[in-house]
């Protein structure tokens, strides 16, 4: 079972005024190393939450916060919806990114775009990430400047998030939708369909022998 | 005859390994080719070992140590690697490969060597072949007409379990470049060129097809150039149609079909094209007349300008966004707008990663460097072979002489500082001309700053000490 998400949820955002945020800013190459799942979160954004230089070795308790950070603003420090610019988690396709988000508290990216590869590691790690055109993005950029801190309801069932009066529809992929709200193992859900992959392989077997050892 | 249903290369590969539609609608794509490393695969084995899963095929998988490795002396093997983490890492991968019988390519074996140089030039990778790998760098092997996509971790174990890999189908793109490339332009320029043109997200949710009369005049190392950074213009894939020199590479390489196979397998590459009036979602035209030798300035590969231009200025950028990050990038840089990037001393030079490190590039590397010594200004010069085949070739011509007659560190293969997992990093603020992929803040070290080029600039940049045009 994978982790699931609920189907309505709230939260207060943070705003990381960026574009292009690239994998190896969310985790840096030091801290793939680790051959676990968890425990990410503490490095997410390291060089930019950080003043110095860690690795997997270092106490982050004892480590100085860049205080210029915006998730360092004590404002900020419980957001659990994390609002950005334009193909955010660009670059590498580690999955650490996302289990770095996560395990950060993040349960939810709002931006106009994201990219390939880490939009199919979110979903399967019950990330959710929600599109929204670039001109709301401004919108709510305006917002948050004015307000200091706004609250988000999101409701995944019927695709829509709700701030301030406003709501904003969503799109969410039926099958994207189906694997967030339930948590379900992918890997035996496939396996449900066992049959059609052996039916599959015994004919391109035919077509492609020098394939199969 | 007009062919009633004109179909994309794209099309041909998903329909060839389409295997159906799951009740949710996601698609199941058969994959060929599985490509491991150690850095994103130990936490799928572990899924596998707790669901009691074993590997559907283990005949199309292949696995290989790069990301970690030392470049210096390994005569200690595993032992002699300092960094515990590192260790384990790559330990977890021979424990994993040991246990589900996987074939594993690893540190002292003469074709060890980054994964997307290992697979083409041992012949894994094949026309017509589905391949995955969780490096989004997957895309190097779309240069010999196979769908090659880089996937995550929680996919690497999907694959490894189901053979398949969940998708829905991409659009298709097509970016034709025709006419020759100018004196020292070349594939690297070329692919920089074409970022520079659609943006780090032009290729989003799109698979590219690279064709045109500049493409088919390309080695097959040039290919793999251009496909390699694909993934840096936003697409999952990039891929140029099998012709005469695809067959040629592949015909004398270790894990190639032979005799009567390798006939029939060549009958059923030759089906891997493009059709005439087949259709394209988008599409983009170039000529390489109007590529000149390119230089990434900023934080993003798409920072990127000819050698004769000079650094963007704030007044090239409508949005304040745009502006914003382009502020950012130039001073994480310690660069000045407007500037010409010939002004700026390097402290490294890089050659190597899955981009450059092919012996076609240490050739051009060494011609350049041949009988003249670096400058003093640079403090360290690596030329990081891309594999054990590629130094040994590289050594049976000679080249290793002229490296290291020149100043360069002749180093043992492996991805080195294009990512700086292992020991060879830039210090903070250090300057370094680079022939990989990614000049992300602290890519290759903390507060480092990149400039992606190609061999022939590195080597150039190498003797000066700074950039300089090589066009004329």
């Amino acid at each position: 079972m994978n982790k699931s998400i609920s189907n309505i949820f709230s939260g207060e955002a943070v705003f990381l005024d960026k574009a292009n945020v690239d994998t190896d800013q969310i985790i840096p190459k030091q801290f793939l190393k680790s051959i676990k799942r968890t425990g990410f979160g503490p490095n997410l954004f390291d060089a930019w939450r950080y003043l110095d230089k860690g690795d997997l070795n270092s106490d982050n308790s004892k480590r100085k916060l860049n205080p210029d950070f915006i998730l360092n603003h004590d404002l900020y420090k419980s957001c659990n919806i994390l609002i950005t610019r334009e193909n955010f988690g660009c670059g590498s396709s580690r999955e650490h990114a996302v289990w770095a988000l996560t395990d950060y508290g993040f349960t939810t990216i709002i931006a106009p775009s994201f990219a390939d590869i880490f939009k199919n590691n979110s979903y399967k790690n019950g990330l959710l990430l929600i599109e929204v055109d670039k001109e709301k993005i401004d919108e709510i950029f305006t917002q948050i400047t004015e307000k200091k801190i706004i609250n988000i309801e999101v409701d995944v069932h019927n695709q829509f998030i709700y701030l301030e009066e406003k709501q904003i529809p969503f799109e969410l992929d039926d099958f994207k939708k189906k694997f967030l709200l339930d948590g379900i193992d992918e890997v035996g859900f496939t396996l449900q369909h066992q049959n059609k992959i052996e039916d599959f392989e015994k004919n391109y077997k035919k077509t492609v022998p020098w394939l199969f050892k | 005859m007009n062919n009633p249903n004109p179909k994309t290369l794209y099309d041909k590969l998903w329909d060839t390994h389409f295997v159906g539609s799951r009740s949710d609608n996601g698609d199941l794509l058969y994959i060929d080719l599985h490509m491991v490393h150690e850095v994103t695969s130990p936490q799928a084995f572990e899924g596998l070992k707790i669901k009691g899963i074993f590997p559907r095929r283990v005949d199309s998988i292949v696995a290989t140590v790069d990301h970690n490795v030392p470049t210096t002396d390994r005569s200690k093997g595993l032992r002699g690697i300092k960094d515990s983490i590192s260790r384990d890492q790559i330990q977890a991968l021979q424990i994993n490969c040991h246990d589900f019988g996987i074939d594993l390519i690893d540190l002292n074996d003469l074709n060890q060597g980054i994964v997307h140089v290992v697979g083409p030039e041992q012949g894994f990778t094949q026309p017509g072949m589905t391949i995955v790998c969780g490096d989004s760098h997957t895309s190097t092997h779309g240069a010999f007409g196979c769908l090659a996509m880089g996937i995550g971790t929680s996919e690497v174990e999907h694959v490894l379990a189901t053979q398949c890999l969940v998708m829905n189908k991409q659009k298709n793109m097509r970016i034709s470049i025709n006419g020759p490339l100018k004196k020292n332009v070349f594939a690297k320029d070329l692919t920089m060129f074409l970022i520079g043109k659609i943006g780090t997200a032009g290729g989003t949710g799109h698979v590219i097809e690279y064709d045109g009369s500049t493409i088919e005049s390309l080695s097959m190392e040039g290919r793999m150039t251009v496909c390699n950074m694909a993934i840096e213009a936003g697409a999952r894939a990039g891929m140029i149609a099998p012709d005469q020199k695809t067959f040629d590479y592949l015909k004398s390489k270790p894990h190639s079909p032979k005799g009567n196979e390798y006939e029939a397998a060549l009958k059923y590459w030759k089906t891997f094209h493009s059709d005439e009036n087949s259709n394209f979602d988008t599409v983009h035209n170039f000529f390489a007349e109007e590529i000149e030798p390119q230089i990434t300035w900023g934080t993003s590969p798409e920072m990127v300008i000819g050698v004769k231009d000079r650094i963007p200025s704030k007044e090239d950028y409508t949005s304040q966004t745009e502006r914003n990050n382009f502020e950012a990038a130039l001073d994480y840089m310690g660069l000045n707008a407007g500037d010409s990037l010939e002004n700026y001393s390097l402290d490294q030079i890089f050659i190597g990663s899955c981009t450059n490190s092919r012996i076609e590039d240490l050739r051009k590397a060494a011609e350049i460097l041949d009988g003249n010594v670096i400058s003093k200004k640079i403090k360290r010069a690596m030329i990081v072979p891309g594999s054990g085949l590629v130094k040994k070739q590289a050594e049976e011509e000679g080249l290793h002489e002229t490296f290291i007659s020149s100043g360069f560190e002749w180093r043992e293969p492996g991805c080195s500082m294009c990512l700086g997992m292992n020991p060879d990093q830039l210090g903070e603020k250090e300057r370094c001309a680079s022939t990989s992929n990614r000049n992300f803040e602290g890519r290759q070290g903390h507060l480092g700053r990149t400039h992606l080029v190609s061999p022939a600039m590195a080597a150039a940049a190498a003797l000066a000490g700074n950039f300089i045009d090589i066009s004329s």
